[in-house]
């Protein structure tokens, strides 16, 4: 089946266009996505993305043609405007940033679907194609669009490289910056920009509703593997483009099946694979460090029980039965070989006996100095 | 207005306070964006529901979509607590994953289905008073009044009975838990009656307007007032205005119902948001124009007590030393003087006894860092504000 595909690959147009265009999608909105995952604005992305819907019907009414490009303008022109009455409301009224959010997402998209139904019904309109903003539909890509969003990705690409140094002090502290003399606004404005970017460019694609996911996802799989920023970046990239070309290869490969939200299935895998998996954050990794630690204090239990028989008797090496454990339940065979294994005890047939070490381990286990 | 026409307000009404109730609380917990979450991922349940029954006004839709919404909430909640990411990621990661499952699942079968993405997304309330509830030969009314009616009184029996425990946790988890409420219970308790009211209104408004509803009224209201009675009436009435405004603009313009109220909505918030007294933007701005004034005010009277000799204090030598443009330092010396703070001589400013004091204690109270103070002495003292 791989086969099939990368044989329809070869020969397909509209595919390679397709693929190419997910694929620089994904590594941009990875990218761009990192920074509004760190600076904890995940749901700007989705709040915009809806907020994006009455400038592309304005510009459809005015200019009366489909024009791509126009288009993306006019939901661009909305997105930043959403952007600042959010940053409006939560500056100048005592409402919260997820209620601003709300307030904009819903009644900008409210707004767009009224004229969006208003265009419906004119009866010259052509609009068939406008419905495509709101679920995506990656299949009319052209190769214009994927050279716009190539010029769109390198031009981000570049101010993200300019700033870099700006961008990364912004992110982890603003404050500082501001002392330092560097205008927090205008990264702040720059940052924001280029994530309303990102989301108007894969509008097309993967749709109003799914869009914050694109942001999203690759980046919140590429935070549980590494704390550098540049890293980050670079493997949200990454990811973003796999989950494209992946989402498009299944999408292809079989029917009934859109692009938009196989592409976000697949960055949502990568997520959870992250937090299963990651070496450092992951949860696999925390939970067997938990029992490991619960292992080892069981152990230390049993050495703690052993010296407080122990301490009774002049001579620490003095050998007792094993059955002597037995109104105390935490031990088993294997702790014990284990306790012997760190020379802590010496066992002989049924017997046990404290070494020189396990009595001094045990006599400190409290002692906060060891 | 015909019959049909009543219905349908009446629908729009009663989803409006259904949804502005639980909505008040969303909004004062700071989870408003729970109900954007909930309202997208209820779609894989009804799908589900639709799936085992093929009817879409089956009980088994709304059981099953209002599971979906409370396992977002789960979801959620677990992702949160293992710190790996921040909560609005978490709610950023979850409900996109469980769309696309719906979306996904409605595309693979969708040859024989009647259900679409957008019927449910955008939701068509115009068609609701031709799908009735038909009991023994009588006719009972639109089904969607029905199912909305029980939702909206299971809400307020719900609401009274609890409002005590919610207010509580709501304001102060701590105190609610100390006291023995189960916090965890209320906050489930509430996220059940959100999925369940987003079910209840999709079919109605579509679910991303259910968002609208639910934010909206309760954001304007709590921008007028900080009383909890007042901001769940509060909310239900402007839920209920644009309900009856917007679908007759909507009648009159003829586009989709749900998007004119959601319009109407973000006018009323827009509005509110602007003009809102001492919560509002121009409120805000005039508030902060006014302290800039009195702090400016200040500045210049301790730099008046701290210069003896008279040239410091020739009022033509003032522009140069603080570096004010002619107009500020005009309106600064016009409120002092409106204040009785200071006296002009010859030219020469000097503080009366009055702004002296003032002077005085003031200082005394910024340099103990007490802000809310230097309000009760301004109170006392100005005759005039800035």
């Amino acid at each position: 089946m791989i086969k099939e595909y990368l044989d329809l690959l070869m020969v397909d147009y509209t595919l390679q266009i397709i693929t190419l265009g997910t694929a620089v999608l994904g590594a941009v909105c990875g990218m761009l996505g990192s920074f509004a995952v760190l600076r904890k604005q995940s749901l700007l992305g989705d709040a915009i993305s809806h907020a994006s819907l009455p400038g592309i019907a304005i510009v459809f009414l005015v200019l009366g043609v489909k024009n791509n490009n126009g288009l993306l303008l006019g939901a661009l022109l909305s997105g930043l405007i959403a952007a600042i009455f959010i940053k409006g409301i939560i500056s100048k009224t005592h409402l919260k940033s997820d209620t601003a959010l709300g307030i904009v997402l819903s009644t900008f998209f409210g707004f767009g679907m009224l004229l969006l139904t208003y265009i419906q019904k004119l009866p010259n309109a052509n609009q068939s194609g406008l419905e495509k903003y709101l679920f995506g539909q990656a299949a009319t890509l052209l190769a214009s669009d994927v050279w716009l969003m190539s010029t769109i990705a390198t031009i981000a690409l570049l101010v993200v490289l300019l700033f870099w140094k700006e961008f990364k002090m912004v992110l982890f502290d603003a404050d500082y910056t501001k002392t330092l003399g560097f205008n927090v606004k205008f990264i702040d404005t720059l940052i924001t920009s280029f994530i309303v970017i990102a989301i108007v460019m894969g509008l097309q694609t993967v749709g109003v509703v799914l869009m914050s996911a694109m942001l999203l996802a690759p980046a919140a799989a590429a935070r549980q593997w590494t704390n550098s920023l540049a890293k980050m970046v670079l493997l949200a990239g990454l990811f973003g483009a796999v989950s494209g070309v992946l989402g498009t290869a299944v999408s292809a490969s079989a029917n009934n099946l859109s692009t938009g939200p196989v592409i976000v299935l697949i960055a949502t895998l990568f997520v959870v694979f992250s937090f299963v998996f990651s070496p450092i954050r992951g949860l696999l990794f925390k939970q067997i460090k938990l029992w490991k630690n619960r292992n080892d204090l069981k152990l230390m239990k049993t050495l703690s029980f052993m010296y407080d028989i122990v301490k009774t008797h002049e001579n620490i090496s003095h050998p007792h039965k094993i059955q002597m454990l037995n109104n105390f339940q935490g031990y088993t065979r294997k702790s014990l070989k284990r306790l012997q294994a760190e020379d802590l005890i010496l066992l002989n047939k049924s017997n046990w006996s404290l070494t020189e070490k396990g009595f001094l381990v045990a006599k400190n286990l409290y002692s906060q100095e060891l | 207005m015909t019959s049909a026409q009543l219905e349908i307000q009446i629908i729009l009404s009663l989803v409006a306070i259904a949804c502005a109730l639980p909505g008040v609380f969303l909004v004062l917990r700071k989870m408003a964006l729970i109900s954007d979450a909930i309202s997208h991922s209820i779609l894989p349940g009804i799908v589900i529901g639709f799936f085992m029954t093929q009817d879409l006004a089956s009980p088994m839709l709304i059981l099953m979509a209002t599971l979906t919404g409370v396992l977002t909430v789960v979801l959620v909640e677990y992702i949160q607590k293992t710190g790996l990411v921040k909560e609005d990621t978490a709610i950023g990661l979850v409900f996109p994953s469980l769309f696309s499952v719906g979306v996904i699942l409605i595309a693979r079968n969708a040859g024989d289905v009647h259900l679409d993405v957008d019927a449910v997304l955008l939701g068509e309330v115009a068609f609701a008073p031709f799908d009735r509830w038909v009991y023994n030969g009588t006719d009972m009314g639109p089904k969607s009044l029905w199912m909305i009616g029980t939702i909206l009184s299971v809400t307020i029996c719900l609401l009274v009975l609890f409002y005590k425990e919610l207010k509580v946790a709501t304001f102060d988890a701590g105190l609610a838990a100390s006291l023995g409420f189960t916090p965890i219970g209320i906050h489930y308790g509430l996220m059940t009656i959100s999925s369940v009211t987003t079910v209840g209104a999709f079919d109605a408004i579509g679910a991303v307007l259910v968002v609208a509803f639910m934010i909206v009224p309760a954001a304007c209201v709590y921008l007028l007032t900080t009383n909890l009675k007042k901001l769940l009436l509060g909310a239900s009435l402007v839920g209920v205005f644009a309900s009856v405004t917007g679908y007759w603009l909507a009648h009159a313009i003829d586009a989709s119902i749900a998007g004119t109220i959601a319009t109407v909505l973000g006018l009323i918030f827009f509005l509110v948001y602007l003009f809102a007294p001492g919560k509002g933007y121009f409120s805000q701005w005039y508030k902060i124009k006014q302290q800039k004034t009195e702090v400016a005010m200040l500045v210049f009277m301790l730099h008046i007590a701290n210069h003896e000799e008279e040239k410091e204090r020739n009022i033509n030598h003032l522009q140069e030393h603080i570096n004010w443009s002619q107009q500020r330092a005009k309106k600064v010396v016009k409120l002092a003087m409106q204040n009785n703070m200071i006296e002009i001589e010859n030219e020469i400013i000097s503080l009366t006894a009055k702004g002296l004091e003032f002077t005085t204690k003031a200082v005394s109270y910024i340099s103990d860092n007490k802000n809310s103070e230097l309000e009760g002495i301004k109170q006392k003292f100005f005759l005039f504000r800035g």
